[in-house]
């Protein structure tokens, strides 16, 4: 019963929508996630939940593939690290806003000591148990020998290495060249961008919240809903045919889902007024084509109106027309996710002609 | 010519010298690119040929026919009369869909994209339906398929003569 409840609450729309809704939440109550005492009962709690899940053998048949063991032991290091840095920067807010200097400005830790034999001790350790970490894994979980390849035959499910499953999972929702090409591009310049961006000299050697709060905010919602996220749905979550299961689900390669997807252009035209799409490729597209168009230049002055403007006075134009635009490309996103989940939306804007769909 | 002359180089030999040794190494490094470059193709290459023959219209049952599927990657749907050789490349990211007969569609493992029998994409991310190759008959009544012209739905090329024989 709690089982079922559960497979039906990780489908994508519902799972994804909790998810954004405790990352709110989180943020939001920094002053209680911050806490030790918080960090304790969220290990215990998390522990306790993954414990009862494992004893199921479905769920226990999928974490347990050899490729998903990173993917567990990158979940508690996401988490750690997560609470830590929230944690951290919790306390020296508290210090900065009674008027104290942040802990890692005290007077005993400004301290300084030589990189040589410090810091290179210290690497040369994590490098050499990193090796031995990486030998004893090798030897107890073997890389599977499969038959050789046949380039017409396809695994079902075909998955991606484990790091790349969130890319595969965005797949989804977009055309190969937008989810294969242009976001990963974007999301490779835009990291690279971001010192540039990012003139806030606050945070600079010590963990804060309070004063980069639209960065840290920003950035953790890329990583950790948009990329983590859809790693796990593309791991744990997706069997054959890349159907939706949920974790206790027996993956059943005849699962019927109705997914009927359909372009803005059949929506409008079609459904809505009623006649045939035109033959135009324009006049077909236009409803997509005023849509992208709206999304990506047209809602930029409000933005800017409603909040930006004080960005736009600290960061110049250029750096922040820069920052509108990675944001609003991070945002398509979900938006897109969301379309799909609500209206079976295939593409906003459907080329094919030109291999151009949005 | 004296002794001493020969000991040093004026200008022109100087130049001539200069201009020797870089040609030489200018060849050498593109011979030594050209082996690189060489050495990145495959000498044999195990790919299925592009065009085969595929018995009489006859052999077909009514609907999709997958023997040709793992050798050639073409999928045979016979429908109202029309045979067509359908490619078995997902028109999302190129992965191989399964044909699910108790379904009655195909379906990408990969990112979940369907297709009804005739190849016509309903389901998933695929923007557009899998490609047609190009099937004709010889003398005897054979068929010919040959992979190297496709024809698009979108385009309308499907009702092209060569995209399909009659039965």
């Amino acid at each position: 019963m709690i089982k079922e409840a559960i497979n039906f609450l990780s489908s994508p729309v519902y799972s994804f929508t909790g998810f954004l809704v405790l990352f709110w939440i989180a943020l939001k109550r920094i002053d209680i996630v911050g806490t030790k005492k918080f960090g304790w009962a969220l290990l215990i709690g998390t522990l306790l939940i993954f414990g009862w899940m494992v004893a199921d053998p479905i769920f226990f048949s999928i974490i347990s593939l050899p490729d998903n063991i990173p993917i567990i032991i990158l979940n508690a290091l996401v988490f750690w690290s997560t609470w830590f840095a929230l944690y951290k920067g919790n306390q020296n807010d508290i210090r900065i806003a009674a008027g104290e200097p942040p802990i890692e400005g005290t007077p005993e830790n400004r301290e300084k000591v030589w990189a040589w034999p410090n810091l290179v001790y210290t690497e040369l350790f994590c490098g050499i148990l990193c090796t031995i970490f990486l030998v004893v894994w090798a030897i107890f979980f073997k890389a599977p020998l499969e038959e050789p390849a046949n380039p017409t035959w396809a695994p079902n499910p075909a998955k991606a290495p484990w790091y790349f499953l969130g890319l595969q999972e965005m797949l989804v929702y977009f055309d190969p060249w937008m989810a294969g090409v242009v976001l990963p591009g974007l999301i490779l310049v835009g990291l690279i961008a971001l010192p540039f961006i990012d003139m806030n000299p606050k945070g600079n050697g010590y963990y804060t919240f309070k004063e980069r709060k639209f960065a840290i905010t920003a950035f953790l919602f890329g990583w950790l809903a948009l990329w983590v996220f859809l790693i796990q749905v593309g791991t744990f979550l997706r069997g054959p045919n890349w159907t939706f299961y949920g974790p206790f689900e027996y993956w059943d390669a005849h699962k019927v889902v109705a997914e009927n997807n359909i372009n803005l252009s059949e929506i409008i035209w079609i459904k809505l007024f009623n006649v045939g799409l035109p033959k135009n490729i324009l006049l077909r597209e236009i409803f997509g084509l005023i849509a992208t168009f709206a999304y990506m230049v047209g809602i930029v002055p409000l933005i800017t109106k409603k909040w930006g403007h004080r960005y736009l006075k600290s960061l110049g134009a250029i750096r922040y027309y820069i920052l509108i635009f990675l944001l609003l490309s991070m945002m398509s996103l979900p938006i897109k996710m969301y379309l799909r989940w609500f209206f079976n939306l295939k593409y906003i804007l459907a080329m094919p002609e030109f291999e151009l769909n949005l | 010519m004296s002794e001493e002359a020969k000991t040093s180089l004026n200008r022109r030999e100087f130049f001539s010298f200069l201009a020797v040794g870089w040609i030489t190494f200018g060849a050498a490094t593109a011979g030594l690119a050209s082996l690189v470059f060489r050495f990145l193709y495959p000498n044999v290459v195990f790919e299925p040929a592009m065009d085969f023959i595929a018995g009489f219209p006859d052999d077909y049952p009514e609907g999709v026919d997958e023997r040709w599927k793992n050798g050639f990657g073409v999928w045979i749907y016979k429908k109202d009369g029309r045979l067509v050789a359908m490619s078995n490349i997902c028109t999302h990211l190129g992965c191989i869909p399964t044909w699910l007969p108790a379904e009655s569609k195909f379906k990408c493992p990969c990112h979940g994209s369907g297709y009804y029998p005739n190849g016509i994409n309903f389901e998933g991310p695929a923007p557009r339906p899998l490609e047609r190759f190009k099937i004709s008959r010889d003398a005897e009544g054979k068929i010919i398929v040959d992979k190297t012209k496709v024809f698009r739905y979108e385009k309308g090329e499907w009702n092209n003569t060569d995209a399909f024989i009659e039965v």
